[in-house]
């Protein structure tokens, strides 16, 4: 849209809907000739013509290396983005954790003094990685989306990756680019440069619909079509382009009376009646049935339906822990080596079916591909309901290898299961019964003997220094026990000893991991789960990798700032870890020895000298912080008084220097 | 037998083999050891005790190891599943022995249940 200019410009005062009209009938006189133009009436544009090659002038040029001119707003009624601003609030939006940035400077003078700053609220991030990745971890919790604003141009840029984290975790978020389309009129300078024809381009590829409107009505019906297209599963990150002219000039209804389109959601897509009923015949006369699950338990409620399914069944659970799908004490949820037994296998919403039912060891076999083994019988089912299959985009191999399966749905896991439940309950034979609730005993002894063999790896270096990630879950287990706690970063790079030893039974006891393994993703979006947390009453603790945290540490400020409570232990094993590894495995591969330098691992991949004091960084941005903890023995009193603090309102940081995994 | 069972049982075949014919291998230090267990980044996977991990090594644990020194020796120079093999070249036969010797010499774990925090 065409910013309106000062008449010092003298250049032609065109709004967008003017410079539209004039457009189409700049085009119908190239047809029909002067006499037509003549015809168009006193908004009629008459374009002052200038040769393209033509020296600019003394005023152009300062204009091309000046301050702009200030050019006066208010004028003429509402500005565009209250209306923007009125749209957003109709989604009921709660929070924008954003980076500001001056080409979304109309909405954001908007959203603070017309909407309030309220529904949403504004949340200072200091990068737009850390704005997305805690939009990310907030949906986790609350199950509703937010939204964030940044440059068209090197906002989106910095926002990118965790764009790609969220798509790869089906994570719905809003990401609005502040851009100025019109060439002719637009500040030169700065504004020009963080303007792009099409922002949304570079996020195409992993976002589910981008917009870029022209109109405020355009924006309405594009802000409720992209909600509603986030929220419908597969949920996804969507993008819209905000036009600086948009959001600065008054609102002109040109006659048509601006409507804000209401939010309806769409129903999730389940599994077809047939495919449901033979899927639920094969789980019924099973020997051996195994359910995986990664992604499937959307709600509270999708938890539910799988333990309902699982003990119908009595069938074995691996819970591949994209959500928090199953409770890790139930006498079903089992270790992935049960898919070897199995005859049927049940696949929900998983990112990588491939790699469930097959091995692979990057040991250098198979002309340097690796070595890659069935783990599963000759002659087993495989049935996936995966929504993922419904909006899938080619660039990007998020969607893993192919997997060949007897039974597919394209449809919502979560929303599948209820008829998948009724349909088993049909076809269960009566005389199986016994056969069934026999599985259930033997599931529970291995249960028990899986726990007993749990408790022996966590005493293993129970002393030690650096302190064992087993310690450090079990000295923080009975500080947060008793408390509604929700686990908000992943324990993944800790073998998962908090999943292993804590009691993991509701919906938000963890939220799984990043998706895309972008890393950078922990620390923000434990941030945004936490402010979710904080309005529903729950302790948020997360374990923090070191490497994860200084990509984007400017999130604790965010926290301390916005007071938003949360138990940071930091899992500080001085490396990137998982890079470690790979060097020393391409070195043995090679046949040389790695070279380290001065350092414990592999030089490029350690985090050391010198040291990062995380507990000074935290404190540096407004956060209770103790470390580094190197004797175990120092544990247990410094989490009392960290959980202490977290319960007093305040963000709290425990530096302890770990074992490697 | 597990696959894993049948390697290791081909890999102490192999060590007989290579090991055997020569003189008996010198003494390891465990205090050589515990600076080579790092300095080969054995506990990269295996954690500075060798207590395993299930993200890197499967859950193995090799603190204490039950594998006799010329078995160990020979899955070290031979293995080629998850854990990358080490040949002589960059790891040496004596290096290796410290290493032994390093993860035999640690203590033995405490019973869990003696531990408190590991049954609440």
């Amino acid at each position: 849209m065409a910013r309106r200019q000062s008449s010092s410009d003298r250049q032609p005062n065109v709004s967008r809907r003017k410079f539209m009209s004039g457009a189409a009938v700049a085009g119908a006189a190239a047809t029909t000739g002067p006499a037509a133009l003549a015809a168009t009436g006193p908004d009629a544009i008459t374009p002052e013509r200038t040769p393209s090659a033509v020296r600019p002038n003394a005023q152009v040029a300062a204009a091309e290396v000046g301050t702009p001119h200030t050019v006066p707003r208010g004028a003429g009624g509402p500005a565009g983005s209250d209306f923007m601003v009125d749209v957003i609030k109709s989604c009921d939006i709660k929070y924008l954790p954003c980076n500001p940035a001056s080409s979304f400077r109309g909405i954001h003078e908007s959203l603070i003094n017309y909407g309030g700053n309220k529904n949403p609220e504004f949340i200072t991030c200091t990068h737009e990685e850390a704005a997305v990745a805690m939009c990310h971890g907030y949906f986790k919790i609350a199950g509703k989306p937010l939204m964030t604003l940044v440059h068209g141009t090197v906002g989106l840029q910095h926002a990118t990756m965790a764009i790609y984290n969220a798509w790869c975790d089906r994570v719905p978020l809003m990401v609005l680019g502040g851009t100025d389309l019109d060439a002719a009129t637009r500040p030169p300078g700065v504004p020009t440069i963080h303007s792009a024809v099409d922002i949304n381009s570079l996020v195409r590829d992993f976002t589910k619909w981008d917009d870029q409107p022209v109109s405020l009505q355009h924006f309405a019906q594009s802000f409720v079509r992209a909600y509603r297209f986030a929220m419908t599963p597969p949920y996804e990150p969507v993008a819209l382009a905000l036009d600086a002219g948009l959001q600065e000039h008054p609102i002109h209804e040109n006659g048509e009376k601006l409507y804000i389109p209401k939010y309806v959601a769409s129903a999730p897509p389940q599994g077809e009646s047939g495919a449901v009923r033979e899927a639920a015949r094969l789980l019924a006369n099973a020997e051996r049935p195994v359910i995986v699950a990664d992604r499937a338990a959307r709600t509270a409620n999708g938890m539910k339906l799988l333990v309902e399914l699982a003990e119908l069944l009595q069938a074995s659970v691996v819970d591949q822990g994209g959500r928090m799908n199953f409770p890790s004490t139930h006498h079903l949820r089992r270790a992935p080596t049960v898919i070897g037994q199995a005859d049927v296998i049940l696949g929900l919403e998983l990112t990588d079916f491939w790699a469930t039912v097959n091995a692979f060891i990057d040991n250098g076999d198979n002309d340097g591909h690796g070595l890659q083994q069935s783990r599963i019988k000759p002659g087993t089912k495989l049935i996936s309901i995966n929504s993922v299959e419904l909006h899938t985009k080619s660039n990007y191999q998020d969607f893993q290898r192919f997997q060949v399966v007897d039974v597919g749905m394209a449809a919502d896991a979560e929303a599948t299961l209820p008829s998948l439940i009724e349909a088993v309950k049909a076809a269960l034979p009566n005389d199986r019964k016994d056969a069934i609730a026999k599985r259930g005993e033997e599931s529970r002894k291995a249960k028990a003997q899986a726990k007993a063999r749990t408790l022996e790896a966590a005493a293993i270096g129970w002393d030690a220094s650096p302190i064992s990630t087993a310690r450090m879950a079990a000295e923080l287990w009975p500080h947060i026990k008793d408390l509604d706690w929700s686990m908000v970063g992943s324990d993944r790079q800790m073998s998962s000893w908090p999943s292993r030893l804590w009691p993991m039974e509701k919906h938000y006891s963890h939220l799984g991991s990043s998706g895309g393994y972008g890393v950078g993703y922990n620390s923000p979006a434990a941030v945004g789960a936490a402010l979710a947390n904080r309005d529903l009453g729950r302790f948020s603790v997360n374990i923090q990798p070191d490497g994860d945290m200084m990509y984007v540490p400017g999130v604790l400020w965010t926290a301390a700032r916005h007071k938003i409570p949360m138990l940071t232990v930091m899992h500080n094993n001085r490396g990137y870890h998982q890079e470690v590894m790979h060097v020393q495995r391409m070195s043995n591969r090679r046949n040389r020895v790695a070279y380290l330098g001065n350092d414990l691992g592999p030089m490029g991949t350690r985090i050391e000298n010198p040291d990062i004091d995380y507990a000074k960084l935290a404190a540096s941005m407004g956060w209770w912080s103790a470390g580094p903890i190197t004797d175990p023995k120092d544990l247990g009193p410094t989490f009392k008084k960290a959980v202490e603090v977290v319960k007093s309102g305040q963000p709290a940081l425990v530096d302890v220097v770990t074992q490697p995994r | 037998m597990s696959a894993l069972k049948v390697r290791l049982g081909l890999a102490a075949l192999a060590a007989g083999l290579v090991l055997g014919q020569g003189a008996a291998l010198a003494a390891g230090s465990p205090e050589k050891g515990k600076v080579n267990f790092t300095k080969y980044g054995c506990y990269q996977c295996h954690g500075y005790l060798g207590q395993g991990s299930v993200a890197t090594s499967n859950g193995k644990v090799i603190y204490r190891t039950e594998l006799p020194l010329e078995a160990f020796m020979s899955f070290v120079r031979t293995t080629n599943r998850a854990m990358p093999p080490y040949s002589e070249q960059v790891l040496p036969n004596q290096d290796l022995e410290d290493i032994y010797a390093y993860l035999e010499s640690l203590p033995k774990p405490a019973d869990y249940k003696s531990i408190p925090l590991l049954n609440q």
